[in-house]
């Protein structure tokens, strides 16, 4: 159950922009959840549903989740390939030297507010 | 709620956190207190690999406790109790981890200025953790022969974040199909750095080489500048 942790961050996050840009409700916030970053989005809507009455910013705010796909590259033969599909091991040369480019991250693209 | 407007923000959700980290890292080197942050899962021996590993080295080393659960004090009893270090007890309120600033209020309270190793005992869970910076000098995890040796496969980002990895319980492993080579290679394909301890909490095994290493690091992190 990180989700909650992770939505009290947005929370927080969220008050530092509104303070920035003077404003004063959020209608909408729309994150991008990568596919292997371990957060569930049900879960995280759920603690959305729970937690957003605890700030009046956002106490009607939507929560939207656009996932991003995740993509590994091979250092050895320089190819990148589908995390989710083959994991860890490079499915051109079998080697084991590979890093995820993108499927991990958590952020607040936008919100829609005024 | 007329009048939306589309604002970008483009900002990790991690990154307030990160940035609490690195501030929280930076004072705590200029104090020089080494921060261990220590995670498992439930019931791996957090605590009592902890007692053996304050006996070992409070003669060197002034140290204090932070145990982090979601609810009681057993753990912070037990360790003050066996050990007579300073040991304090956080409460996250039914959250799965600390953050960067969870661990300031505590370090705060701890008083950190006498403190040469400073110990965080993070909420009993391989997944969460993992996603937060405390703003340690070095994190370190426990796996215990009975929770089986396909972890690194299963829980891949805590092996990744770790500098250590401790194997506890090694007195039983007669008794478990637990693969020594295979955990040792798994982990390393996550974590090539990661130092592999082997140790018995119960009979103290492995604890000497443990510590050496712990000590090592205390030394240098709080030598340099």
């Amino acid at each position: 159950m990180h989700e909650l942790g992770i939505i009290v961050h947005i929370s927080k996050t969220l008050t530092e922009v509104a303070k920035e840009n003077q404003i004063s409700k959020i209608g909408a916030v729309t994150l991008e959840v990568g596919e292997v970053s371990g957060i569930v989005p049900d879960f995280l809507t759920d603690c959305w549903s729970y937690y957003r009455k605890k700030n009046v910013l956002i106490e009607e705010a939507e929560l939207k989740i656009d996932t991003l796909p995740a993509v590994t590259l091979c250092e050895a033969c320089d190819k990148t390939y589908p995390t989710v599909k083959h994991g860890k091991q490079c499915p051109f040369c079998k080697g084991y030297q590979t890093y995820l480019i993108t499927g991990d991250e958590c952020n607040i693209k936008e919100i829609e507010a005024c | 709620m007329d009048k939306m407007r589309i604002i970008e923000v483009k900002q990790s959700v991690f990154a307030d956190n990160d940035a609490d980290a690195e501030k929280l890292r930076q004072s705590l080197k200029e104090e020089k207190t080494f921060l261990l942050n220590l995670m498992s899962s439930p019931g791996s021996g957090k605590t009592s690999t902890l007692v053996h590993t304050i006996q070992n080295l409070s003669k060197d080393l002034k140290i204090g406790v932070m145990e982090a659960d979601i609810d009681s004090d057993v753990d912070a009893w037990t360790i003050a109790e066996k050990t007579g270090v300073k040991t304090i007890q956080l409460h996250t309120g039914g959250m799965c981890h600390l953050d960067a600033d969870m661990t300031r209020q505590g370090l705060t309270e701890l008083g950190t200025s006498e403190i040469d190793l400073a110990i965080l005992e993070n909420v009993g869970n391989l997944v969460c953790p993992a996603e937060f910076d405390t703003g340690a000098s070095k994190n370190v995890m426990i796996l215990s022969v009975p929770e089986g040796h396909d972890k690194p496969l299963k829980y891949p980002l805590i092996f990744t974040v770790c500098d250590a990895l401790i194997i506890n319980k090694i007195d039983v492993l007669p008794y478990f199909d637990f693969d020594m080579e295979k955990v040792v290679e798994y982990a390393h394909k996550r974590n090539p750095n990661l130092k592999i301890f082997p140790i018995s909490a119960k009979t103290g095994e492995g604890i000497e080489a443990w510590c050496d290493w712990l000590r090592e690091e205390v030394k240098n992190w709080n030598q340099t500048s």
